[in-house]
């Protein structure tokens, strides 16, 4: 009869699934799961079999076939012979284009903004208001067809150009056009082409622009020798020897040897036929979309600033101001060194952003990955639900590199704690 | 919660179920209402006027086939596609039938699953020019820029044509009509190509219709015609016969006008199938014997149509060209109603 002392354990019951505290969270759990994955399972199969049912198979080798299409302004070599794979290059490329000058470009305006929204100056901080809360407010889509339509609308076709009282005149002692089409700008020529290094994939980049690369690397490699030296200098003498000269002749001399070696010139856009050529037309298409893709952003990017800048204590600025700093001095030093570590995560959702609303170009007719691969090759080839994965995918990759590479920023600026 | 599951996997089973179907004109019957894909404004073919009633070439196809089905032209639900959207449009099943300018080609017969149904329009693609450009022929548009909209074989055929004859030109891409001819009266583009009659179409709608010449040269053949999802025969069927018998009314000579008293009168055996007064050719695509009547009625015959939408008195001036009955030297040909 020893065994009856210890309490009986509790027989299990089924309900106690649901009224019993150490089983019910298990329960839920198990429960939703298996409803996602059968909700998955229905997703999936439910494609598959319609897509059967439409006798359409789930394959790739379109990507293989001739696309047939142009692209207007492709940044690699490409005609309409070639395939659609290359064609989803091209506008990979052209999405890659257009993010990087968006990032770049909204970065400084923002910073700049976010700044001047905290200006002493009242009417300048209130433009300022007046800029974030007027782009912030309206989607995107209206100001990329504003920019667009402003182009188009104000500027004069290219033929406005010709005769011998044209309507319309280059600007810049005749080296730049702008037109409703594009902007006619100069292009570089070389008496003494070197030729080009072939990348494969009938990629090729020029000698010239590579001797150009290796000497400014090189140069700014030296600069920073000089300067290391000079401090070695000072450190050990108390004289800092005059090195701003050996910079400047390190920096700047051999570009002027390699400009006279290869015979650079620019080669001013001419009027011919329909259009401009001998120079390089860029696109009001890209020009209205940078533009808008920057001006949007950058009203993000300026609230961010704003905000970093306003976590910094007022004590920091004040302490600054004491010891006799500038204001401009004390910004660029004290508080955005500080703000960079508020700024920064946010401002990788604004990058990602900006990425994303690329996709918007179709719009304006620039041909970015949406435009190529999501439009017309997928209008072509019929091909959707490829298409729309392959491009899910690439979009999703292209944001993970760019967070990834923001996130090893992040990690550079926080704050140490040692 | 056990009711909530139960409900929606009946819903479940039953959206899957309703998707793998292909009985479109059960679903057409049973929903009252026929979705037609169309464009999104072509004047002449599918536009909407300033009511919101759509009217047009391909609308009066719409038209054809709701009466033949349900009685009654008005019961259409008019769907605006692009060109990048109308096949995506009707291989979901969004649209019953697509009554758009789309051209008959291999691969969209066969790669996309679609199925056409006729052909309601010889087409061929053409460039549109200002005359103060100065060109007379599309040979002479090396290096010009032009307007193009995506998607379409029209975008194919340019880079076709421009290689084969050796030129350059810049394509500007573009998504939908109003969107091109935006972009080719503001002068950013020399040159807008999509086929002639759509050409002659906007062209109608300029403020300055002479001041803009269609090229000479038809670079391709475009045969437009309704098209509908391939697997689905019997719903194939009945917008064939409607077209055929919009087709074969004008060659017998049966009109909106007439109709009421040949359908008593005829003689014409053929007539008398046409219209429903012997041999139930209805009965044998699942409609009633008077489903060709009622098409014929909703805007008259092919003729009729042509003439009240496109033809040489509207402001778009399109010529019967091969779109002329055979009888009367052109491509439009009904198979027999026997």
């Amino acid at each position: 009869m020893a065994d009856t002392a210890i309490p009986a354990k509790e027989p299990f019951r089924l309900s106690m699934l649901i009224y019993d505290r150490r089983y019910r969270s298990l329960t839920f759990q198990v429960i939703v799961f298996i409803l996602v994955m059968a909700f998955g399972w229905w997703l999936v199969s439910n494609t598959v079999r319609n897509l059967e049912v439409l006798g359409k198979d789930f394959k790739f080798d379109f990507l293989s076939q001739r696309a047939g299409y142009d692209i207007p302004q492709p940044p690699i070599p490409y005609t309409a012979d070639d395939t659609h794979l290359r064609a989803a290059v091209v506008g990979v490329l052209n999405t890659l284009i257009i993010t990087v000058l968006g990032c770049v470009a909204a970065t400084v305006l923002g910073v700049i903004v976010g700044v001047a929204r905290l200006s002493n100056n009242w009417l300048f901080a209130r433009l300022m208001t007046v800029y974030v809360e007027a782009f912030r407010n309206v989607p995107l889509l209206l100001w990329i067809l504003v920019v667009f339509s402003v182009f188009r609308e104000i500027l004069p076709p290219p033929n406005a150009f010709r005769g011998e009282d044209p309507a319309a005149s280059m600007i810049l002692f005749d080296n730049v056009a702008l037109t409703n089409r594009y902007t006619a700008i100069p292009t570089l020529g070389m008496t003494n082409d070197p030729g080009s290094l072939d990348l494969g994939w009938r990629v090729t980049i020029s000698w010239a622009a590579i001797a150009f690369i290796v000497v400014l690397i090189g140069g700014w490699l030296v600069h920073k020798a000089i300067v290391k030296w000079a401090q070695a200098t000072q450190d050990q003498t108390g004289q800092r020897p005059t090195t701003w000269w050996m910079s400047l002749i390190v920096m700047v001399l051999p570009s002027l040897l390699l400009i006279w070696y290869f015979g650079l010139h620019m080669i001013p856009p001419e009027l011919k036929g329909f259009n401009f050529t001998g120079g390089l037309n860029i696109s009001n298409a890209l020009v209205a979309l940078w533009l808008a893709l920057t001006l949007y952003t950058a009203a993000f990017i300026a609230e961010i600033v704003r905000a970093g800048i306003l976590a910094i204590s007022k004590g920091q600025s004040e302490a600054a101001f004491a010891l006799g700093i500038s204001p401009r001095r004390t910004m660029n030093l004290v508080i955005l060194p500080q703000a960079l570590r508020v700024i920064v995560p946010p401002l990788i959702s604004q990058y990602l952003n900006l990425m994303k609303n690329s996709s918007l170009a179709i719009a304006v007719g620039f041909m970015e990955l949406k435009g190529t691969l999501g439009g017309t090759t997928l209008n072509q080839t019929g091909r959707e639900l490829e298409s729309i994965l392959l491009m899910m995918g690439i979009y999703l990759i292209l944001s993970l590199i760019i967070s990834s590479g923001m996130n090893l920023f992040n990690a550079r600026v926080k704050l140490k704690e040692r | 919660m056990k009711k909530t599951i139960f409900l929606g996997t009946v819903a479940a089973a039953t959206l899957t179920a309703g998707m793998g179907m292909a009985d479109t004109l059960a679903d057409v019957k049973a929903r009252g209402e026929l979705n037609c894909g169309v464009n999104t404004g072509l004047v002449g073919f599918a536009a909407p006027d300033a009511n919101g009633n759509w009217t047009g070439f391909d609308i009066d196809v719409c038209k054809a086939v709701a009466a033949a089905v349900l009685g009654d032209p008005s019961k259409v639900k008019y769907v605006p596609t692009t060109g990048q959207t109308r096949f995506t449009a009707l291989a979901s099943g969004e649209v019953d039938v697509l009554a758009r300018n789309s051209t008959w080609t291999f691969s969209r017969d066969t790669d996309l699953k679609l199925d056409f149904a006729g052909v309601n329009y010889y087409d061929g693609q053409g460039f549109m020019v200002s005359k103060d450009l100065g060109v007379t022929s599309a040979k002479e548009l090396d290096g010009a820029t032009v307007c193009i909209q995506t998607g379409t074989t029209t975008e194919l055929n340019l880079a076709d044509y421009f290689k084969a004859n050796n030129m350059t030109y810049t394509p500007v891409n573009i998504d939908s009509n109003a969107e091109g001819e935006q972009q080719y009266m503001a002068g950013a583009c020399d040159a807008y190509t999509t086929d002639a009659s759509g050409l002659a179409a906007t062209r109608a709608a300029f403020a300055d219709p002479e001041n803009h010449i269609i090229l000479p040269e038809i670079i391709s053949k475009e045969p437009l015609g309704p098209a509908v999802r391939h697997g689905d025969n019997n719903w194939g069927d009945i917008v064939r016969w409607t077209l055929y018998a919009l087709i074969a009314a004008e060659e017998y000579g049966v009109t909106s006008k007439n109709i009421e008293e040949l359908s008593k009168s005829s003689q014409n055996p053929e007539v008398q199938r046409l219209l429903g007064t012997s041999d139930d050719l209805g009965a044998m695509i699942g409609l009633d014997a008077e489903w060709a009547k009622r098409a014929i009625l909703a805007s008259g015959n092919y003729g009729e149509i042509f003439a009240a939408n496109i033809g040489e008195q509207t402001p778009i001036g399109l010529a019967r060209g091969l779109n002329a009955q055979w009888t009367q030297g052109g491509l439009m040909y009904a198979m027999p109603f026997r």
